[in-house]
């Protein structure tokens, strides 16, 4: 696959089968089902798992690449979810079943363990999507090494929530929970590498959403009259759409970096080092700090019109906002690349900065 | 909107990693040497011309000219890493950092092969320091406002007039100077403005000192009175300078030097903190350090899209808004993550503060200099379609 497919593709199926506009006026979710069955059909929801696993065996750089593509779109389903679920079983060499996946555990401190038993244990706060997708993609702690295990969210104890966007979330508890599948994960793949590609994945989203939320926003300010102009042309209103731009240029710069640079290696956690963990978390801290503004700043462009159920403004914030919790929210991130530069000390400051 | 955004994710390449060593080296042997102290930063030697000397013999100033006026014809990605690395370690550049950054490619594109042939050469010696005479007393974003006159004469023109806020005026060879050799029309305001190289020997010129609120002697009022200026002086089209300034402004704004005036402050803060910061400090410095990462990177995207023949004018002006905030916001942010520090290590504490109350000071013009953050705002909005 190359990058044009994937967009080409990505953006006349979620264009077709899930316009922001079309779908929030819907009365129920019957736009779901045919959704996702033409991102299955196109290969795209297994982009990261193996063709001889029954993927797509799609580069590194096509997975973000639809993950902005799914951004732009405020998409409704758990593609980026899946594509993780799907680089995760890969790793350990399982094999991906078809259908919509998840990922546990999505936050920091969350821990899950396999006893000798090779039964999992803990719990999984804030996954999103937990209800509505077949399986579960888990890392868990081992005796020696990390395990990959495919488990079946039936057999879990699921506390359900919504997200911001009214997206199902669930904290999930595994007691003694036998997987359908395991392997032992290989050296270099730990929680924190998991992380990293799902903090991410969400930053690249945040991206491609934060761009579409501009053009939204730029567009209604030339259309929307008050004073007898267009309301783009007052130097308030101008100020406001320029700072949402280089927002969103942030956000971009920095997923757009950090999925380049995972890229670079393949996705290989083996090869993250310092460089790639300085790349994700600043993308993902950037990304969330302008979905933060980036959101007040469409919304106060909008005005009360922003501020309804009808108008799909709220389809794109909602989900920036709620993205920022995903695989570790920006302060955590944050307090963890603190103290790695803390440790690196200050004469090695500069040097870590321009090896990037 | 006219133009989507655009930040490819640019990386150095491998022969810029070799430069940066070199780069280093040559910075820690001169601070070893005595030549520079990074420290020293509230000093009035910024106008080092022994240090600009030693650049220039190394051949990198003006590294990306073509070799017949002294450059190197390297790229504008290796050109970016020496100045990043200079802006990180505090070296003083002032004394050509002007020249080489936008007064020698504008040369390159407007002058006579005989001016080129005579300046270029020693800018990328490092013997020679120019300024850039835009602002007026009744002139500053508003450029075209300027009313300084160019009355044209035999052989050349008579200027008449004030610039004002005009940076290094007092150690300059030459000023770019805009001045006017025609009235604006009705249709164009921008109509009428011309510009010159003008030699700071002439006779004619005043220059005035301002002290800024640092006390330090940085710009001048320069107050022109029949100054003679030769026609071969003249920079491009006569009243057309409003044509001129579109890549040059794009490399002017998207450079490291627009987010790392005040990065010594970060680098004094993480002594400050040891390397055990408690959570508050530890997440706050996290922060700061994806920022300045993520501008680096903005920034260097930009420089690479020029270095490949594009005009990313809206993105730089995004790098120079983003850039300057931060970095003005940096030494405030920096105070207060300090706030609870206590150290027995009372050189680290008075390093940091020396730095924190000087970037402190100067936080004010970063968001001026260059293009105020009105004016960038203003850029970007018309990017966006909407002016």
């Amino acid at each position: 696959m190359t990058d044009n497919i994937v967009t080409e593709t990505a953006t006349r199926i979620f264009a077709d089968f899930a316009d922001p506009q079309t779908i929030n006026r819907a009365r129920d979710d019957g736009w779901r089902g045919p959704l996702w069955h033409k991102l299955e059909e196109a290969g795209l929801t297994r982009a990261w798992v193996p063709e001889a696993r029954g993927g797509a065996g799609a580069d590194v750089a096509d997975g973000f690449e639809l993950a902005r593509i799914a951004g732009r779109f405020a998409s409704p389903v758990p593609i980026s979810e899946t594509l993780l679920a799907g680089w995760l079983l890969a790793q350990a060499g399982l094999a991906s079943p078809a259908g919509a996946m998840t990922v546990a555990p999505c936050r920091h401190r969350c821990r899950i363990t396999v006893g000798a038993d090779g039964r999992l244990s803990g719990r999984a706060r804030g996954v999103p999507f937990a209800v509505g997708t077949e399986r579960l993609a888990v890392f868990a702690h081992g005796a020696n090494s990390g395990v990959i295990a495919l488990i079946d969210p039936a057999a879990c104890r699921l506390t359900m929530g919504k997200s911001l966007a009214f997206e199902p979330l669930a904290d999930i508890e595994f007691a003694n929970v036998r997987p359908l599948a395991h392997a032992d994960a290989p050296s270099g793949l730990d929680q924190t590498a998991l992380m990293i590609m799902g903090a991410v994945l969400r930053a690249v989203e945040t991206g491609g959403a934060l761009q579409a939320l501009l053009e939204m926003s730029t567009r209604y300010a030339q259309e929307r009259v008050a004073f007898d102009k267009p309301i783009g042309k007052f130097q308030a209103v101008q100020h406001n759409l320029a700072r949402l731009a280089g927002e969103a240029s942030a956000a971009m710069a920095a997923a757009g970096s950090a999925a380049e640079a995972i890229a670079t290696v393949a996705g290989d956690p083996g090869r993250f080092d310092d460089g790639i963990f300085l790349e994700a978390a600043s993308a993902r801290i950037r990304s969330a700090e302008a979905a933060t503004e980036g959101a007040a700043i469409a919304h106060q462009v909008h005005g009360a019109i922003g501020f309804t159920k009808e108008h799909v403004l709220h389809r794109y914030t909602m989900r920036l906002l709620s993205w920022r919790d995903d695989f570790g929210n920006e302060s955590q991130w944050a307090l963890d690349l603190g103290n790695r530069i803390a440790k690196l000390g200050a004469d090695e400051l500069w040097p870590f900065i321009a090896s990037r | 909107m006219s133009t989507a955004l655009q930040f490819d994710p640019i990386r150095l390449p491998p022969e810029c990693e070799v430069l940066r060593r070199e780069v280093r080296a040559f910075l820690a042997a001169e601070m070893a040497a005595g030549t520079f102290d990074p420290n020293a930063i509230d000093k009035d030697d910024l106008f080092n011309a022994s240090f600009s000397q030693k650049v220039g013999k190394k051949g990198w100033i003006g590294i990306t000219w073509p070799k017949r006026y002294g450059g190197q014809e390297r790229s504008f990605l290796e050109r970016y890493v020496i100045t990043e690395e200079f802006r990180a370690a505090n070296a003083p550049v002032r004394r050509h950092f002007t020249a080489d950054r936008q007064s020698g490619p504008v040369l390159i594109k407007y002058a006579s092969e005989a001016i080129k042939m005579d300046i270029l050469p020693r800018i990328t010696r490092g013997e020679c320091c120019f300024g850039i005479g835009m602002s007026e007393p009744n002139s500053g974003s508003d450029l075209f406002a300027a009313s300084t006159k160019a009355t044209k004469t035999k052989g050349g023109y008579l200027i008449n007039g004030t610039k004002v806020w005009t940076s290094n005026a007092h150690q300059a060879d030459y000023l770019i100077a805009l001045f006017r050799t025609s009235a604006a029309t009705k249709e164009n305001r921008r109509h009428g403005l011309t510009s010159f190289l003008v030699d700071m020997k002439s006779s004619g010129i005043a220059i005035n000192p301002i002290y800024n609120l640092t006390g330090l002697h940085d710009f001048n009022e320069v107050v022109f009175e029949d100054m003679f200026v030769p026609d071969s002086y003249v920079l491009g089209e006569i009243d057309g300078a409003w044509k001129q300034a579109t890549s040059e402004l794009a490399f002017e704004r998207s450079g490291p030097e627009r987010f790392l005036e005040t990065f010594t402050v970060l680098i004094e803060l993480v002594r400050v903190l040891g390397d055990k910061p408690d959570v508050r400090a530890a997440e706050a410095l996290g922060r700061l350090v994806a920022q300045v990462h993520t501008l680096r990177r903005m920034s260097v995207s930009v420089n690479g899209m020029l270095q490949a023949g594009k005009e990313p004018i809206v993105e730089a002006s995004v790098v120079k808004d983003l850039g300057t905030i931060w970095e003005q916001k940096l030494p405030h942010r920096a105070r207060e993550i300090a706030a609870f520090t206590e150290t027995d290590d009372l050189g680290n504490r008075a390093a940091f503060e020396e730095h924190l109350a000087f970037a402190t000071m100067i936080a004010p013009k970063l968001t001026l200099q260059g293009g105020t953050t009105e004016v960038l705002r203003g850029i970007i909005a018309r990017g966006l379609g909407l002016r």
